[in-house]
């Protein structure tokens, strides 16, 4: 299987690439859309901010091969925010793949942002390896709406979609590199 | 808000786990990537590293060991020592830390949280505070991992992290150094001061000595308790620890 980790020069890869190491798989580590195009399946990893990732998404001629993928693709984090219309992180247009907006979480006393650490998670679809009640590891600032796509939801403050699903798309808003036995779970049954 | 964290904390010097007593006295307490395993097994909800001689002897933590705890744990984890520059965060992210926590280095020069935070985001940059009692106040010091060069900035510590939290940081480490290591529990006032203070999550630090002060750090509202000799020494068990605060009514990953 060529699975491709497309390199936006603004996340941290290492993580994710050292994760998919543990399944024994390699990723190809690349920007190019040939390769990404031809990819069995697609991780768009992300850390950082929305405006400077869709500026580098552009600048790399992704926008419409990212957009017209077919073939199962994820977006974590960042890069799954970057599958919504538009962020408010520096009015951000994104990829328009999943309709509706990523806004920014407000903190209230008892509840500081960003919304860091391990929530429980309800699971809708059946087929993402999770259970409800799985804890998740969570580290972001902006969160996408709920809408008809989401497949797994946690809450801080609102709820908010740990999970999306939309065709070949799925988005993980939490890190399963980094949630340990659930995270492997949904990293195991993206790959399979 | 999350389940609470419990965050053992590994201090390193020379590519080993150390552990001292107040900032000194440092003895060897193992190997990093064994410790780590050992942690995420038991149920450590996440780890920080600290390079402790890094900032105090002009150089960046060594990114092989990072490199190496990323290859073999999923669970979060934060690297910290010596990052002075954009692109040593850069390097250090890339080798798998999941944050970096800024401590000497911001004092130096506290334009650098913001260059961490516009380019990889607030959730990934924690500053760390080493905060001392003094005159009825809580004042920074800096450069601590070295018994030689510790000083007194003069900084108030809640205009500090005020600062740097308004320069993007997305998590403040606030280690109490008058309780480092002394095991009678964490400052819970001068925690609740800083919790007061800013909207980003607090991780109490320094004096935890048994289960009950970490009931009391969660109780007065820290999103995480770090904690090493407790837990280098085995004085209590992670599992234990975490079944206890269940009980307490305290949400806690298991």
């Amino acid at each position: 299987m060529k699975l491709v980790l497309v390199d936006l020069g603004c996340g941290n890869l290492g993580s994710v690439r050292l994760a998919l190491g543990r399944f024994g798989i390699e990723p190809v580590v690349t920007a190019d859309a040939e390769e990404i195009v031809s990819a069995d399946k697609v991780i768009l990893p992300g850390v950082g901010a929305a405006g400077f990732a869709m500026e580098r998404i552009g600048a790399l001629g992704l926008r419409g091969p990212l957009s017209s993928l077919k073939q199962p693709a994820l977006g974590i984090c960042l890069g799954m925010q970057l599958l919504f219309d538009r962020s408010d992180e520096e009015a951000t247009d994104c990829l328009g793949i999943i309709p509706g907006q990523v806004r920014r979480l407000e903190p209230a006393p008892g509840l500081p942002v960003p919304h860091m650490g391990w929530s429980r998670v309800e699971v809708r679809d059946p087929e993402l390896g999770l259970v409800s009640g799985d804890y998740l590891y969570f580290a972001h600032s902006f969160a996408c709406d709920d809408g008809p796509a989401t497949a797994a939801s946690a809450t801080h403050g609102r709820g908010i979609p740990a999970v999306v699903r939309s065709g070949n798309w799925l988005g993980a808003q939490f890190h399963p590199e980094r949630s340990g036995e659930a995270g492997a779970r949904f990293l195991e049954s993206f790959l399979q | 808000m999350p389940a609470r964290r419990i965050i053992p904390c590994l201090d390193v010097k020379d590519g080993r786990v150390v552990k001292g007593v107040r900032f000194r006295d440092h003895r060897d307490a193992g190997d990093i990537v064994e410790q780590a395993t050992r942690y995420r097994d038991e149920g450590a909800d996440e780890l920080v590293f600290y390079d402790i001689s890094a900032s105090a002897e002009d150089r960046t933590l060594d990114l092989d060991w990072v490199r190496e705890i990323a290859r073999v744990i999923d669970i979060p984890f934060t690297a910290a020592g010596g990052l002075r520059t954009r692109d040593q965060g850069a390097a250090c992210l890339d080798a798998g830390a999941d944050k970096l926590s800024i401590n000497s280095p911001a004092l130096e020069r506290p334009e650098l949280i913001e260059e961490l935070a516009r380019d990889f985001g607030s959730q990934c940059v924690v500053l760390g505070v080493d905060s001392y009692q003094r005159d009825g106040d809580y004042f920074v010091h800096q450069y601590t991992g070295s018994p030689d060069k510790s000083r007194d900035t003069g900084l108030r510590t809640l205009d500090w992290v005020r600062d740097v939290c308004d320069r993007g940081a997305g998590e403040v480490v606030l280690n109490c150094m008058s309780r480092d290591g002394v095991r009678s529990g964490y400052d819970l006032d001068h925690v609740a001061a800083v919790m007061g203070a800013l909207t980003v999550p607090v991780i109490a630090s320094g004096g935890a000595g048994a289960p009950e002060h970490f009931r009391d750090a969660f109780v007065a509202g820290a999103s995480g308790a770090l904690a090493a000799t407790v837990f280098h020494d085995r004085i209590i068990a992670i599992p234990d620890l975490k079944e206890y605060l269940a009980k307490c009514g305290i949400e806690m990953r298991r």
